[in-house]
């Protein structure tokens, strides 16, 4: 009977150690909401999303190149090349007669595909030459920088379709209380007249990806060779498991991801710049560490990373409603992520 | 009835040295062949060439009778030819039955397009080739990291075993071990001769090989100088051939 | 069975030839020279004096983070959080400098307060980082990517977000830009200080010769060689990235190790901060927001070093942040549009590390 209890206790303890993250985060949305009035409202919570959204792409994308043991130090880069590319790209079609909505899809289609060059390069460099990730995602963050500012000559392009940040501003379904609903358009109602927004198409077409490759991740030999090669490298490749192309394709997926942000920067702000991503970097490392990932490889999931990532994002909007310095948030982030680490080492058995 | 696994005259060298020299052995169908020397004596490298690691420079394996080339250990294991290393090849980060099926996972159609993980499959196939075996592991959900180092052997084992060795080459499979856990994979292996398959052993502990194998093949600098059956031998003479005190007979 | 030590084969590879295994040694060194002979046809007033010595000069922060990072690196791990280690002892001496001026503190002793205070705050994140890793066995990685966000919002928080910290005494950029040798052509010949009928506008008209940041290089690039290559703290250090089992079964204090070198890191860090002000007479966060560490990452791999520990030179760190230095003077003397330096760095650096694996076993 006590054991029993006992059980259920450490059982109970085991559930909340384990999600402690979900913890963490329920405790911090409680903190800002009895803190700051309004912050408990689906504004604000689309607008932590909103937000949020670059930030979930990285990091889904760093989280793929930690399972397997190691580091996308260019994600940030990587996005601001994507985001350079296609806002040239949306600027030339469309001067070149193209519709609006056809030069914007052409523009991502491109972009999406030149993104995917950075990750191959990183992947056969890793893979390949066995020359280390933190090195070689450097390098490659130095080169993105540099075509990106070379392209760019110092002038974000201008003269996007408007259309662009219609989209990317807009929601996927607007309420009009006692009158109707509509999707992705948001009706035409008078001044005045309120019309409840619901999810960002931003938030919408990063989940849609993220929820793709979450599931590579979980139910797909691909995903479970990326597993075993972060546990054991060796292993895999005796298991027959072709390690090198595994690699190449993790690599190449992170800065498809980070195209993916870039694309989605365009689209909200109607810009693109170089360092677009530059401080988004350690926010996504944050997030996947946070998220319960090892940095020495083998684990990690999408959800947690979410919740990491989620973990930031209220911070940041958090600390932005109460008018305390956002310089706060670098020092919380650092606190954050050490104590996520220290935690594990006291509580391994919290880890999955 | 010949021998299922067998080489004849392989040799390998590495630069000036001559690794394994012009060795001849072979394993029948349910009979376990230990093979014993010092260190640096060729053991390794013969069974690397079995599996597949190394390519012989001269000489051939033959399979069932039957010559074949191995050009890497996929090929070996392609044929059947499993084999269970010092470190055991696990992903510690994975389940028992992730690793069972670890490169070789069963899929199934979802939605009729995709190809998604069966883990219902590889969890019922895992727990039958464990039971077929006699192995106690309470959960196949557990990662191989909360295991004991005997049921991690057991686990690698049991890879081998469900992926149909014909042969199974194990490196040391007790040098990690505790006592009781030792007897444990060493009752492991005698089922297994029962089942047929042909296996060899490289261990340095002379209770072990003892204990399982049928016959004893003494390596020397890379040359096969002594089979012995074990019915007909005793530690003393295996140790003097092992260190070349004994002089050869026969 | 071990591998065979020395395979015999009939046809030495390149790298194996002692004309291979010298420019495999030392590649980065030549590079540098190959560098230098290019840019001083291309560069005007690239190959003199007076513009190696700014190459120096303008590298002493640089310098001074890859010592730091030589040791970290050394023994496996790895500091990210030098750049705004070295953002806050800054800030913090300047903000404490200023603080203080408006007490009417005398300059003298508020300058030796304030570096003093610069310094010493260092400690702290080294401390903590150091800890971290040795007791709490948090990756290095994170430990320090930790301290680098709670050292850059501090940093943040000493100059009220972006606004440099002005009104220091302007005794400081002179001592920091300051040179032992005047020489006024045929005219004259001072020591530390211009001579006085020189006004500040002619000042180009002089000779000026080893700039102070040189001592402090000097001194500090001396003494962390001789710590790292001929006490046993150095020796310890080495083999604790070599094999830390190893280190531990022979008896050194691993754990009290690692924090010491986590906080020297973290020391030259803060010295750098420190100089910084002495540089450019104001405390700024945007300085330090530029990837200082990572560049400093990337001299000590350019240097020779492994991330995976156990190797690493101060004189071969040295040589990396000269690559990258002469690179970046070399190219804008050139008249190269500056972003392209980023590629140049981020190729580079690549082949750094793919050279140096055709060249396994040299050090």
């Amino acid at each position: 009977m006590n054991t029993l209890v006992a059980q259920r206790k450490r059982n109970a303890l085991g559930t909340i150690g384990r999600n402690w993250v979900l913890v963490f985060l329920a405790l911090e949305f409680g903190y800002f909401a009895v803190l700051t009035r309004g912050f408990a409202s689906l504004h604000i919570v689309q607008m932590i999303l909103f937000y949020g959204t670059e930030v979930f792409l990285l990091a889904t994308a760093e989280l793929f190149v930690i399972i397997t043991g190691g580091i996308d130090l260019s994600v940030g880069y990587v996005l601001g090349f994507a985001t350079v590319i296609s806002s040239k790209l949306m600027v030339v079609f469309a001067s070149r007669g193209l519709s609006p909505l056809g030069a914007i899809v052409t523009s991502i289609l491109i972009t999406l595909c030149i993104g995917l060059i950075p990750g191959f390069v990183n992947g056969v460099l890793v893979a390949k030459l066995r020359v280390p990730p933190f090195i070689a995602t450097f390098s490659m963050l130095g080169v993105c920088q540099g075509v990106s500012e070379l392209l760019m000559q110092g002038i974000p392009a201008k003269n996007l379709p408007p259309l662009a940040g219609t989209i990317g501003n807009g929601h996927f379904l607007y309420i009009v209380p006692g009158s109707g609903i509509s999707f992705m358009q948001r009706p035409d109602v008078a001044r005045g007249v309120r019309v409840i927004e619901i999810i960002p198409n931003a938030v919408v077409f990063a989940l849609i990806f993220i929820a793709i490759f979450a599931f590579i991740l979980t139910k797909t030999r691909f995903g479970q060779h990326i597993y075993a090669i972060g546990g054991n490298i060796d292993a895999a490749s005796r298991a027959g498991i072709d390690v090198k192309k595994h690699i190449i394709g993790v690599y190449m997926i992170s800065s498809f991801f980070a195209s993916l942000a870039g694309i989605i920067y365009v689209m909200k702000y109607i810009t693109g710049k170089a360092d677009a991503g530059a401080a988004s970097l350690l926010d996504a490392i944050a997030a996947v560490v946070i998220g319960g990932a090892s940095m020495f490889g083998g684990s990690g999931t999408v959800w947690r990373t979410i919740l990491g990532c989620l973990v930031i994002a209220t911070l940041e909007t958090g600390l932005r409603m109460r008018g305390t310095p956002t310089f706060d948030k670098y020092i919380l982030v650092g606190v954050i992520l050490i104590f996520t680490v220290v935690i594990e080492r006291f509580f391994p058995d919290f880890k999955r | 009835m010949g021998y299922i696994i067998e080489t004849r005259g392989i040799t390998k060298r590495f630069g000036g040295l001559t690794a394994v020299d012009n060795v001849s052995m072979g394993v029948n169908a349910g009979e376990v062949v230990a093979i014993l020397g010092d260190n640096g004596a060729g053991k390794s490298t013969l069974i690397k060439m079995i599996s597949g690691v190394h390519k012989p420079d001269e000489g051939t394996i033959l399979l069932d009778g039957k010559p074949m080339k191995l050009e890497s250990p996929m090929d070996a294991l392609a044929n059947g030819i499993e084999t269970i290393y010092q470190d055991l090849a696990l992903a510690e980060n994975l389940n028992v039955s992730s690793n069972i099926f670890l490169g070789r996972e069963k899929t199934k159609r979802s939605l009729g397009v995709l190809n998604v993980l069966d883990h219902e499959y590889m969890q019922k196939e895992s727990r039958s080739v464990l039971d077929r075996l006699e192995i106690e592991i309470p959960s196949l959900k557990n990662t191989i990291r909360t295991l004991s180092g005997g049921q991690r052997q057991a686990v690698a084992i049991s890879r081998s075993i469900y992926w149909q060795a014909k042969v199974l080459i194990m490196d040391e499979p007790t040098a990690a071990l505790g006592i009781a856990e030792q007897k444990k994979v060493l009752d492991l292996v005698k089922s297994l001769k029962t089942q047929g398959i042909g296996i060899i052993i490289i261990s340095h502990q002379m209770y072990d090989v003892f204990e399982v194998a049928d016959r004893i093949i003494v390596m020397r600098r890379g040359q096969n100088v002594a089979t012995r059956m074990v019915s007909e031998t005793t530690a003393d003479e295996i140790v003097g051939l092992i260190v070349g005190s004994e002089t050869v007979k026969r | 069975m071990p591998r065979p030590l020395m395979p015999h084969d009939t046809s030495t590879p390149f790298v194996q030839t002692n004309t291979g295994k010298l420019l495999g040694r030392h590649w980065a060194l030549f590079f540098l020279l190959g560098m230098m002979v290019i840019f001083a046809f291309t560069g005007p007033g690239f190959f003199e004096v007076v513009n190696f010595q700014n190459i120096i000069h303008l590298a002493t922060i640089s310098i001074l983070l890859a010592v730091a990072e030589t040791f970290v690196i050394i023994t496996g791990g790895i500091d990210l959080s030098v750049g705004f280690v070295m953002g806050l002892s800054s800030t913090l001496a300047a903000r404490i400098m200023v603080t203080l001026g408006s007490t009417g503190m005398g300059e003298p002793l508020l300058i030796v307060l304030g570096t003093l205070a610069g310094l010493l705050v260092a400690f702290i994140p080294g401390f903590i980082s150091g800890t971290l890793v040795a007791r709490f066995k948090v990756p290095p990685f994170i430990a320090t990517l930790g301290m680098w966000g709670i050292c850059n919002g501090i940093t943040l928080h000493l100059c009220d977000g972006f606004l440099p910290i002005a009104g220091l005494p302007s005794v400081l950029p002179r001592l920091g830009n300051g040179y032992l040798f005047y020489i006024h052509k045929g005219q004259s010949f001072t020591l530390f200080k211009k001579p006085d009928y020189i006004p500040d506008e002619r000042v180009r008209e002089l000779i000026r010769l080893v700039p102070f940041s040189f001592i402090l290089i000097g001194a500090v690039v001396l003494v962390f060689w001789f710590i790292l290559h001929k006490s046993r703290f150095g020796q310890h250090t080495y083999a604790i990235g070599g094999n830390l089992d190893a280190a531990i079964r022979a008896g050194i204090d691993v754990d009290r190790h690692l924090v010491k070198i986590y906080m020297l890191s973290s020391f030259l860090a803060g010295l750098a901060g420190v100089f910084n002000v002495f540089q450019t007479g104001i405390g700024n966060y945007t300085t330090f927001s530029s990837m200082y560490e990572l560049f400093a990452v990337a001299a000590v791999v350019i240097g020779g070093a492994s991330l995976l520990g156990g190797k690493g030179r101060i004189v071969g760190s040295m040589v990396g942040v000269l690559v990258l230095a002469v690179l970046k003077n070399g190219l804008a003397i050139s008249g190269v549009q500056p972003f392209v330096r980023y590629i140049a760095v981020g190729v580079l650096l690549t082949f750094a590390v793919i050279i140096d694996q055709l060249f396994p076993d040299l050090f």
